[in-house]
């Protein structure tokens, strides 16, 4: 395994100094190196936003289809296990397609690229944003509610106060896992013609021709993007620790 | 104050309690012991109902105890519960962990929640440490801390689940020092303990418990010199027996 990245990675290097490559595309000394280069940053905004609104959504929707799954009652129990086993079996490319193509013919409605996007993510992230809500409420002591309800406080604040606050903190790794996958899989939404990174460089290729340089961009863009989510959420995890051990 | 009228309480087919009756008068401390399983922890965790009865009837305050709105508003401030593990909000300072139910279950403002919390801080000695968090105390301060947390609620009955169990040797003292100080304010206590110094103190009466049933009732005097049920007995040879 090492020895075959070795190879590719050695491959691309000399790849770099030989005439395979055309780094001009994207070269910003020229004046159409720099507007490619533009051209593919500017699918940043939609990448980002459509990325934050998803995972908002599906946290709040995760956390409300975890609670009845913590529930004594058996219905509630079983509408929790019914939607996390029915959404989490639909591939997302397939909730694309079937929420922007599909929906609209049922509901009558009409759905923009960006709200179809939002809501297939959304929906299909909340499936696991679910589980790793439930975990998190579950790890907490037994203890911790039962002091909660000998001072009387009622389920909500129970939850607001006592138990959520201290779950969070220990899924916020697995939290940040999710918003990595969510902002890669915001690619996906690009095949219903959002405006987003994946879909800006496909369009460039089409004209330049150009896939290796302009997707080795498209490559190091998520990249770097992702590498600011790992260390945002590493800063807020010393920041809550911090707060604990004070 | 609490009559329990025969309660019962199965795991499966494992019965906890076997109908169990208690009366306890306000102003009574009842210092309940028994071998570990006996059902003395489950027989308290009934009263503030973290355990539900399957048989029998609780009265608080004349109130039934079960799922109704009644019996709810009469637990809301009448029964407050120190637990063998403190079960402080480790995410909260100390100050905190006594201001949430004030503030949030009895509608008090934070200032007034904040003087009532120092009130009962100092009480227990520990006013100093408001700042602090849980795990930077030593045990017997965290226990300290958990039982200013339910005087807080001001309650009725205040109901002790082997608060010195988990306590370094050291420690136990500090906090029986505290228990003993309530004792003396009057307030109904029921404690579950094996501390017998403490119970000999400020029992008005010894309730103890095996195998799901209440054995022997009597007071501190006759209940240690003169037992009269051979389980009891037995048992006050192992604890007391060095």
């Amino acid at each position: 395994m090492l020895r075959i990245s070795a190879f590719v990675f050695m491959a691309l290097a000399l790849g770099g100094c030989s005439d395979q490559w055309g780094w001009y595309v994207v070269d910003p000394t020229t004046a159409s190196g720099y507007a490619n280069l533009k051209f593919l940053l500017s699918g940043l905004y939609y990448t980002v936003l459509l990325s934050l609104t998803a995972i908002s959504i599906s946290i709040v929707v995760g956390l409300l289809v975890a609670l009845p799954g913590l529930s004594e009652k058996k219905l509630l129990r079983g509408f929790n296990r019914t939607y996390v086993e029915l959404v989490r079996a639909v591939p997302i490319l397939v909730l694309i397609l079937w929420i922007y193509y599909g929906l609209p013919q049922v509901s009558g409605l009409t759905i923009t690229v960006f709200w179809a996007g939002v809501i297939a993510l959304a929906l299909s992230d909340s499936a696991f944003q679910a589980e790793i809500f439930r975990a998190g409420i579950q790890s907490v002591d037994r203890g911790q509610n039962e002091a909660s309800q000998s001072i009387s406080l009622n389920y909500a604040d129970t939850m607001r106060f006592v138990i959520l606050p201290q779950a969070i903190r220990r899924i916020l790794p697995a939290l940040g896992n999710q918003l990595v996958y969510m902002l890669k899989m915001s690619s996906l939404v690009s095949v219903i013609g959002m405006e987003e990174l994946t879909r800006k460089a496909n369009e460039l290729v089409v004209v330049e021709y150009r896939p290796l340089e302009i997707y080795t961009v498209l490559v190091l863009e998520y990249l770097v993007l992702i590498l600011i989510v790992s260390a945002g959420v590493r800063w807020l995890e010393r920041r809550m620790n911090a707060d604990a051990r004070r | 104050m609490v009559q329990i009228e025969g309660i019962s309480r199965f795991y499966g087919n494992f019965a906890a309690l076997k109908s169990v009756s208690l009366d306890i008068a306000q102003g009574e401390r009842v210092v309940i012991c028994g071998p570990s399983g006996s059902g003395k922890s489950t027989l308290i965790r009934c009263i503030n109902r973290l355990e539900k009865h399957n048989e029998g009837r609780i009265f608080l305050s004349g109130v039934e105890l079960n799922d109704s709105k009644a019996s709810e508003e009469v637990l809301r401030t009448g029964v407050g519960m120190v637990f063998q593990q403190f079960n402080l909000f480790p995410h909260l300072t100390v100050l905190d962990n006594l201001t949430l139910g004030p503030i949030r279950a009895r509608g008090m403002t934070r200032k007034d929640a904040e003087t009532l919390a120092m009130t009962y801080l100092d009480r227990v000695h520990i006013a100093d440490q408001a700042e602090k968090y849980p795990r930077q105390l030593s045990g017997g301060q965290q226990q300290r801390v958990a039982i200013a947390r339910s005087l807080c609620m001001e309650p009725k009955i205040l109901l002790f689940d082997e608060p010195t169990s988990a306590l370094d040797p050291e420690m136990i003292r500090e906090v029986l020092d505290v228990m003993v100080e309530l004792a003396e304010s009057g307030i109904t206590m029921v404690c579950v303990t094996h501390e017998m110094g403490f119970a000999r103190k400020v029992a008005d009466r010894m309730v103890f418990m095996d195998k799901g049933e209440i054995v022997e009732t009597a007071p501190p005097e006759t209940f240690f010199s003169a037992p009269k049920s051979a389980r009891c007995k037995d048992f006050l040879e192992k604890i007391l027996g060095h």
